[in-house]
């Protein structure tokens, strides 16, 4: 996929990891998964009724149900902000489903200020 | 698997404890894994989960306790909540995106959000809700099958 709005090939999540420094905690194998946009949120019913597949998907939540919620959206991963850690059941869930799971020392308005910056749109065109 | 009948092929029921958010999330998932072991799409996999994860929490969240039959017939998946708890004084005011009675709690794990019903809506083909205040909640829902999603119901009965 092209991005739309810069008209260069998509980002992977591997292009994320390496730009920001975040730290892998699940889905090492899953990196060069492409991502087609962005989506920032805390309530899971609006992540679910919103994002796209293959969203990356910036929040706070650290409950295993962020990886339920990634893996029925099929998104391409999760970044945690605030430098919060996955609970460990999360962990479990997470390598089980195939989700990757980033965590970032910066709040979320940082962050996805510095995805948008890099090209990552909330439109779904990546 | 369980279950045999004329035209239900399959039914499994599971049991929904109200406020206990430890598991919450594991009967949506269960509902999933048995509809991708029966072989069906990604699309109707994937709509049955969300209504299936939005009406779990539903129950967790609000009701004393309840009960999660999935049903599979040749044409359709059929989802049936029945709850005991408080229920739902107007339900078309419920069934508004963003109305939410959810307490702190229940925000701060990230529920509440108001759309959980028309999340269920938007995401299968047949939703009825009625509740009675003060006693409880009843749910059911259909996702259809169409093309060869019509074929795994047949398939799957033999395991």
């Amino acid at each position: 996929m092209i991005n739309k709005r810069e008209g260069i090939p998509c980002m992977t999540l591997f292009d994320i990891v390496k730009s920001f420094g975040l730290k892998v905690k699940t889905g090492k194998d899953r990196l060069d998964e492409e991502v087609t946009g962005g989506y920032a949120g805390d309530l899971l019913s609006d992540v679910i009724a919103h994002s796209l597949k293959g969203n990356i998907w910036v929040t706070i939540q650290t409950h295993p149900n962020v990886v339920a919620v990634a893996s029925m959206k099929e998104l391409a991963g999760i970044i945690l902000t605030g430098g919060r850690e996955p609970d460990s059941d999360t962990l479990h869930k997470a390598e089980e489903e195939g989700i990757p799971i980033l965590v970032s020392p910066l709040f979320t308005f940082e962050l996805v200020g510095k995805l948008y910056q890099m090209g990552i749109s909330g439109m779904g065109e990546c | 698997m369980t279950g045999a009948g004329n035209n239900i092929p399959f039914r499994e029921m599971f049991h929904i404890e109200g406020g206990n958010f430890t598991n919450a999330g594991s009967i949506s998932s269960q509902v999933k894994k048995i509809l991708m072991r029966a072989g069906f799409s990604h699309g109707v996999i994937r709509r049955t989960s969300i209504a299936t994860f939005e009406a779990e929490m539903n129950v967790i969240c609000y009701a004393n306790q309840g009960n999660l039959s999935l049903f599979i017939t040749p044409d359709s998946l059929k989802i049936v909540v029945e709850d005991e708890g408080v229920g739902i004084p107007d339900v078309d005011l419920a069934m508004k995106e963003g109305y939410s009675t959810a307490n702190e709690k229940i925000h701060e794990l990230g529920f509440g959000a108001g759309m959980g019903l028309s999340n269920i809506k938007n995401n299968t083909d047949e939703m009825i809700l009625t509740s009675k205040f003060g006693q409880g909640t009843h749910l059911e829902f259909v996702v259809s099958l169409e093309g060869k999603d019509r074929l795994v119901p047949l398939l799957s009965t033999k395991e």
